[in-house]
Parts: structure tokens; C-alpha cells; sequence
């Protein structure tokens, strides 16, 4: 067998462009049968394009795609499909509405002897394919929407692996969304997949998993590759370094603002949530945020973290409890009271409830504030502008103009444009549900700092984050959540297994 | 300033949103002008002109009002069914304020003697307008309040309208169609200022709409709900006053078209008035690229879009195709039109662009 016979794929020299950006330029990249391949990047490095080449969904400018020996052109995701290239996306790409077993089976699903769907055997096929792919088991006669995000991910994996013998298995970060647990779950189904021979090009922003589950990793910067190399033979640090391509001390530094916890402990109370609940999504609670201080909620996925940011925001009604806003007891819980009272919220699902897709990175960054100014009070091009260009530098928008569709830009670059949406607004209480998932190392730090900085200025901030380790180096205060309820609450010096103890406590 | 710094290119062209209306209209009068001798020549009698390029204008400005009002319902992701109904009401509301026979009885002798008098009105011409516009923005409403409040589907909540305003004009006059005597109303319709008074009611409608949506934030939460009512939602804008706002005000240019479309033919005619124009009222928008699924809207492209439509209905009357055919033949075009909206052509004009972009020094 010749070396090249390993190669399931190969990629050569491949280049494309979008208006006003080159996403990939030259780049090449190989998978061998039975690797875990990493496509490592900072946001807007060109990953998800590159993933876009390969699965049909956009064409290359140039550069060839080699599958298995023979050159081919992917016409589409379906043409990707029958070709043995799978993949499941970042953002789920299945129907909501649509029970796990239709979702699954989609378009092959049994049919009776009278040409009919075989309802029966296609709820226990799907239930068998859940359960001997993922080691899952879920009522599959639900609608996909009835599950976390977590399960509809994996059913998103099933579906890409039930669909197709597939060759090549592409995983756009199937782990951000997903707890520990979860994640050792879909690692163990990989390594099974890997023996198997099945080529699989996994995309995190997390630097451990890399490490944990990877053979080789291929690194992009702005479109261009820095290279292709063996795990065991690149330290991490060398890694961030590619990746980033500035060293790690910079980031160090970046993250090493913290602020000393005790001052802020006799500051006056901003906002303060009594007995605050709402059945069946979250138990009454009790919350106070002070000026200058970083609350951080810590919980696993469903624990109710993301249900207590949408009360104290508003955009939820609580069915007992009272808030009140510098003294003031709130009536009206809605968005724009809160933002009138000086609450925001960056909610967790960006694309459905973050970004306006089609308006333009100006306008929507300018979203919040106008509504706040009201209908007639517009702001003028002028202001408009001046706007935009602040926060796009101030946050570093990679994007050619603020008048490109914040659909144009990649996953973390939106995730700043919503970020920017609401500091623009000025608000004295800032909640940010999961605002570093899906984004890399470099940004992640970047608004780790910008949290920090906030709280310096005297603003309170609820960081909401499923990663620990996060939450530790942000929060002054960490407020633990578990299956719906507020279990405890420290500060001061916390430690994660302080934390950790305090999340799994039931569970033992 | 910002705006101003970009330059005039051939790619620009082709990105605007009236790109393609244009281009419709455009080949429509190529093929007038090549079939059709004549098309092109104006009369001028009295100082006022006329043509056949003006007819399109005239006819085509009921469609025209229609569209301004429908582009922003259909850019909130919905959708309204009923403004032909919401015209044939305020037709007979109007016909019953000038001429009120058919309320015979209560009427005094000498009113009822005064009917056929050209200068007779039983109510002044401006409460005329006011009630009857009133009264179109109040149909608006009701469409608006089933749609953002009782969370009706948009197709359905107006179907009630389109269906049971019917009812509701021939109600107001008693079943009867009332001839409208009354000489100052039919300027509406069918006065010449030079142009047709009724294209001058589109200009201002038009500009006035413009800068209500456009110089206010009102335009940019109109898109933003129709793309992402969600997201919206929590960026604090309120969604059902929007879309309360945007069926009022598709109501409001209902009642202008009706006021039109009465003044045309001196009657109200509550089964003709306005019948089927909804459907041409979408079918304008749409031509002008707004999306069926909300978002971006251009009120201008749907001008536009409206003048496509009656252009080609005149021309297929000049060319002699008999009126009974004329729904298949505009069928034929709308579809023709709406390929010339496909990506691929779309990439086409593009790549043209981006080509010459190239070879430019």
C-alpha cells in the first residue's frame, strides 16, 4: 500500500472569496482513513469555509478536491452526501418541530406495504440507532425542540452517521454546546468510528479536547495555512501560538486584570431579585448584584441558568417574587423596560435570538439603543456611523465595513456585534449567557478582559458560562444552580472543586 | 460624509434593489416600442398631456397605493388579503356621504331634489376624505389587532376582512350602487394637472411614507422584525406595535385607492372596486424584490413593481389581446419576472459586472 492509498482526502491549493473578504486562500489539507483530524482557527481563520468547500454548500474559486483517489467537485451538501461526506453543524440544522425519530430518519424513513410511513418501526429504529451509536436513550416519539441543546446535537450526530456509510465525518463543534459527560460520550463514539476507518475532521475551540481525542491538527489564520502537524509533537503552547500568532504571555496578561473581590462586597445593591420565580422553569431565588462586581451562574446545561437571565431580564415573566432596580420595584417585565432600567442581556442562542441576520453590522449594533430612543428619535448617519466604527474597533470587528449583513461575518464576530449592541445601550447591570461559546482562545480572553473592565467602571455583571474554569477567573461571586434551583452561593477565594462539589451533589 | 464616498459603478447598479424592477420595465417598453407604433407619442390637450405611457402611470397609481401599504406588511413577514375589500368600503362610504338617497325617508324633500346636481354634496368634501380614510385605517387596525395581538396567521386574520368587507359595503349602501354626482370628487380619479392628479397622489403618499420609515427608526424595526422577530424581541423592540403600525398603515393606503378607484368610475360598486387588486398589490411588491418572509424593503422597487404590472396589462390591450386572456398573459410575465429575480441570473449580472471591473485600467 502506498503512502497516498491512506489519504481519504486531499485538498490542494483551494482559494475563495466573498465580498469584501478572502476566506481561503491556497489552502490545503489532508485526512487519512482512521484519523481524528482538528481544524483549528481563530474566528474568521476560514474553517467553516474550508468545511463549506468540502461539503458543496459553497465552490471553490480554485484548488482541487481529491476523494479517495479521484479528483471530484462537490455540487452540493446532498451530492457531498451520496459522496460519503457527513457532517453535522455548529448550529443544528435539523427541524425543531419534528420528532427525534422523523428528524433522524428524514426522508428514509419505512414505509408500510400500503406505500405509508411505518410509524413503529421507525420509532425503534430511530431509538436503536440513538442507542447503539451514542448510547443514548430518549423518547424519539418527542419533537426535537422538547430536548436541550445538548440532545439535539446529538441527534444532529445520529442523523449524519445514519444518513450516509460515511467516509469522512465532520463535527463543527458538536462540543460546545455539550457538558463533560456528553462530551466523553460523542469522544467515545469517535474513537469507535476512527477504528472503523471512518476519516473524521472534528472543529473545536477547545485547546484540551484537541489534545484529548486528536492524531494530527491543521491550523488556519486569516485564511491561510500555518501548517499541518502531529499532536504529540506540538506542545500546547506552541499551538496557541499558531493559532493566534502572538505568544501566550500576551494573553496572560490579558486575563490577569482580576479584580479583588473585597471591595466590592459593602458596594449598594443594583439590583436585587426577592424570591423571584417562574414554575417549571426555574424555583424562587434570591439574587443581588452590586456596582463593580462579576456574579457568576454555574450549573449544568438545563440547570436554570439560562432561566434566571431571561426573568431578571425580563424577557420571561416571573409568576412570584419581585425585582427591584436601584430601589425601585420593577412592574413591567419586559425587554425594553429592562433596558430602559439599564438591564441587557446577551442571550445564549445567537442566532436566534442575537442577531438580525440580514441588517447590517450598524444597524445592528444600533438595535437597542434606538429602541430605547424610540421610534421617531432617530439617530442620525452620522451618529450612526460614529457608532459603529467605535465598537468596531473597540471590540475588533473583523468585518470590511458597517455596512456588510452581519450575516457575512463568522460565528465570534457576531457574537461581538451583539456584544457591541449592548454596551452601546450603557447598561449599569450587563448579562451575558454563554458569550464565549464557539469563540477562540484570543476572543475568548478578549471579553473575559472587557467583563472585567465593565465591572471596573462600576457596571454589575451576571456571566453566565459553561466552562468552570471561566467562570472561576471572571466572577467575584458564583452562584451555583442545580436541576432548576439555587443551591448556593459563594465568594471570595472559590475553588473549582468547591463548585463542582456543589453541582453534583444530588447526583451521588 | 460616508455616503457619499462610494462611487458610481457598474456593480452598484446591478446591487440596487430597483435593478431588476427597472430592467422589467424597461424590456416591457423595448417591446412596446417595437410592436406598438405609437407608443411613445403625447398629446397635449388643454396643457395637460396624454399617451399611453401616461395611462400606465394613471391606471397603474391604484396598484401603486396599494403596493406602498403592502410593502410594509409584507416586509413585517405577513401578509394582507383584504385591501380590495377595505376599497370597495370606503367606496360606498364615500358615495353615501355625497349622494345619501338610498337613505330616502329621513331625507328632507329638498335634499333629495338636489341629488343630480353636479354641486351637490350632502356632506362637505373634507369630511368626506376624513371619515372615509378614518374609517379605512380603522379596517387597518382591525387586521393589525388580530394579527400582533390575537396572534391570528396573517393570511387567515385578513381573510376575514377580504371576505365579510364585501358584505359590509353593500351593507352600507343598502345593496344598492350609488352613483356619485358630486363634479370636485372625481378630480380624485380623474384630474389633469398636466399629469393625472392621481400620479401626484402616489408622489405624496410615496415621500411621505418614505420619510416616515426612512427618516425615522420606524423603517430599520419593520426589517428587523420581519427578518428576526426574536431577536428583536429581546434587543427591546416591540413587535406587535410594529406590526400593528404596518397593517394600519396598509389599511390607510387601501382607503386612498378607494377613494381613487370610486372617483374613477362615479360609483360604488362594491362587488368590482378593488376586486382581485390584492393579489396585484403582492404580485407588485414582490416584482419589487421584498421578500414574501419579511425583511429588507424598498417602497420605491414596489412602485415600480406596480407600474410592471399595468404596463403590461396595457401593453396587451394595445397589442389586441382580448381582456379574457389577459390573466393567463400577465401570468406568463410575472413569471418571467420573477426568473429574472433568480440567483442565477442575479450571479450573471454580477459576474458581468465584476468582469468589467477587471479589465477596467
Amino acid at each position: 500500500m502506498s503512502e497516498s492509498d491512506n489519504y481519504v482526502l486531499l485538498m490542494v491549493g483551494i482559494s475563495k472569496a466573498f465580498p469584501g473578504v478572502q476566506a481561503l486562500d491556497h489552502v490545503d489539507f489532508t485526512l487519512k482513513k482512521g484519523e481524528i483530524h482538528c481544524l483549528i482557527g481563530e474566528n474568521g481563520a476560514g474553517k467553516s469555509t474550508l468545511i463549506k468547500v468540502l461539503t458543496g454548500v459553497d465552490h471553490p474559486d480554485s484548488g482541487t478536491i481529491i476523494l479517495d483517489g479521484n479528483e471530484v467537485q462537490v455540487k452540493s451538501p446532498q451530492h457531498a452526501q451520496t459522496l460519503g461526506i457527513s457532517t453535522v453543524y455548529q448550529e443544528i440544522n435539523l427541524c425543531m418541530n419534528l420528532s427525534v425519530a422523523e428528524d433522524i430518519l428524514l426522508g428514509r424513513e419505512p414505509r408500510n406495504k400500503a406505500g405509508g410511513i411505518d410509524l413503529a418501526k421507525m420509532n425503534t429504529e430511530a431509538a436503536d440507532v440513538l442507542d447503539r451509536l451514542l448510547g443514548i436513550d430518549i423518547d424519539v416519539t418527542k419533537p426535537l425542540n422538547s430536548f436541550t441543546v445538548a440532545i439535539q446535537q446529538m441527534v444532529a450526530i445520529a442523523r449524519a452517521l445514519y444518513v450516509s456509510s460515511a467516509k469522512i465525518l465532520i463535527l463543527d463543534e458538536p462540543t460546545s454546546s455539550l457538558d463533560a459527560n456528553e462530551t466523553q460520550q460523542l469522544f467515545k463514539v469517535m474513537s469507535k468510528l476512527k477504528e472503523d476507518g471512518v476519516g473524521i475532521i472534528f472543529i473545536t475551540h477547545f485547546i484540551g479536547q484537541v489534545y484529548e481525542i486528536s492524531d494530527r491538527i491543521t491550523v488556519l489564520r486569516n485564511g491561510k495555512l500555518v501548517g499541518t502537524f502531529e499532536t504529540a509533537s506540538l506542545s500546547r503552547l506552541e499551538l496557541i501560538t499558531k493559532m493566534i500568532g502572538r505568544s501566550l504571555d500576551e494573553l496572560e496578561k490579558m486575563v490577569k486584570v482580576k479584580l479583588d473581590s473585597s471591595i466590592n462586597a459593602e458596594s449598594e445593591a443594583i439590583l436585587q431579585a426577592k424570591g423571584l420565580g417562574r414554575a417549571g422553569a426555574i424555583a424562587p431565588f434570591d439574587l443581588e448584584l452590586h456596582t463593580g462586581e462579576v456574579v457568576g451562574l454555574a450549573g449544568l446545561l438545563g440547570s436554570g441558568r439560562t432561566e434566571i437571565a431571561a426573568l431578571l431580564f425580563g424577557s420571561d415573566k416571573p409568576d412570584s417574587g419581585t425585582i427591584t432596580v436601584n430601589g425601585k420595584p420593577v412592574q413591567d417585565h419586559s425587554p425594553l423596560g429592562s433596558i430602559k432600567r439599564g438591564i441587557a442581556l446577551c442571550p445564549e442562542d445567537r442566532k436566534a435570538a442575537g442577531i438580525v441576520d440580514d441588517l447590517t453590522v450598524r444597524e445592528n449594533i444600533m438595535l437597542a439603543i434606538q429602541a430605547n430612543r424610540g421610534w421617531f428619535n432617530f439617530l442620525s448617519t452620522q451618529e450612526q456611523y460614529d457608532l459603529a466604527d467605535r465598537y468596531i474597533e473597540l471590540l475588533n470587528i473583523a468585518t470590511p465595513s458597517p455596512d456588510q449583513p452581519v450575516k457575512n461575518l463568522s460565528g465570534g464576530n457576531q457574537q461581538k456585534v451583539i456584544l457591541a449592541r449592548w454596551l452601546a445601550a450603557n447598561p449599569q447591570v450587563l448579562i451575558l449567557d454563554e458569550p464565549t461559546r464557539g469563540i477562540d482562545v484570543g476572543t475568548k480572553a478578549e471579553i473575559q478582559k472587557l467583563v472585567l473592565s465593565l465591572a471596573e467602571e462600576g457596571k454589575a455583571c451576571v456571566f453566565i458560562s459553561s466552562e468552570l474554569e471561566e467562570v472561576i477567573r471572571v466572577c467575584n461571586r458564583i452562584a451555583v444552580l442545580r436541576e432548576r434551583q439555587k443551591v448556593a452561593e459563594f465568594s471570595g477565594e472559590i475553588d473549582e472543586k468547591t463548585i463542582m462539589h456543589a453541582i453534583a451533589e444530588s447526583e451521588s | 460624509m460616508r455616503m457619499t464616498k462610494s462611487s458610481f459603478t457598474l456593480r452598484k447598479v446591478t446591487e440596487s434593489r430597483l435593478f431588476f424592477p427597472l430592467l422589467a420595465f424597461a424590456l416591457i417598453m423595448l417591446a412596446d416600442f417595437l410592436l406598438i407604433p405609437g407608443f411613445f407619442t403625447f398629446q397635449t390637450r388643454d396643457g395637460n398631456l396624454y399617451g399611453s405611457l401616461i395611462d400606465i402611470f394613471r391606471n397603474g397609481s391604484i396598484v401603486a397605493l396599494l403596493a406602498i401599504g403592502m410593502t410594509l406588511v409584507i416586509a413585517t413577514g405577513g401578509v394582507d388579503l383584504s385591501v380590495g375589500a377595505t376599497m370597495a368600503i370606503v367606496a360606498s362610504v364615500a358615495a353615501l356621504l355625497m349622494n345619501p338617497y338610498v337613505l330616502g325617508k329621513e331625507l328632507s324633500p329638498q335634499t333629495l331634489s338636489l341629488i343630480l346636481d353636479p354641486h351637490f354634496t350632502w356632506q362637505p368634501l373634507w369630511v368626506v376624505l376624513l371619515v372615509t380614510l378614518l374609517v379605512a385605517i380603522v379596517c387597518g387596525l382591525w387586521n393589525g389587532l388580530l394579527v400582533a395581538y390575537a396572534r391570528i396567521q396573517p393570511m387567515v386574520a385578513t381573510l376575514i376582512l377580504m371576505i365579510a368587507g364585501r358584505g359590509i359595503a353593500q351593507l352600507i349602501t343598502n345593496g344598492v350602487r350609488i352613483q356619485i354626482f358630486y363634479e370636485p370628487y372625481s378630480i380624485i380619479g380623474q384630474g389633469w394637472f398636466i399629469l393625472p392628479f392621481s400620479l401626484y397622489l402616489v408622489i405624496i403618499v410615496y415621500v411621505l411614507t418614505w420619510l416616515f420609515t426612512r427618516k425615522t427608526a420606524v423603517g430599520m424595526f419593520i426589517e428587523s422584525v420581519g427578518i428576526n422577530a426574536r431577536s428583536s424581541f429581546f434587543s427591546g423592540i416591540s413587535e406587535r406595535r410594529i406590526k400593528l403600525l404596518a397593517y394600519t398603515f396598509c389599511g390607510f393606503c387601501a382607503g386612498i385607492a378607494g377613494l381613487v378607484a370610486s372617483s374613477n368610475i362615479r360609483t360604488s360598486d362594491a362587488n368590482n372596486i378593488g376586486w382581485g387588486l390584492e393579489l396585484d398589490a403582492i404580485l407588485a411588491v414582490v416584482i419589487g424584490g421584498t421578500s414574501m418572509t419579511g425583511g429588507r424593503f424598498s417602497i420605491l422597487a414596489s412602485i415600480i413593481g406596480a407600474i410592471v404590472m399595468q404596463a403590461v396589462t396595457t401593453s396587451m390591450y394595445a397589442i389586441g389581446v382580448p381582456a379574457f386572456a389577459l390573466g393567463a398573459i400577465k401570468g406568463v410575465v410575472v413569471i418571467l419576472v420573477i426568473l429574472l429575480y433568480s440567483e442565477q441570473v442575479k450571479r450573471f449580472f454580477q459576474n458581468i459586472a465584476a468582469e468589467r471591473k477587471e479589465t477596467q485600467p
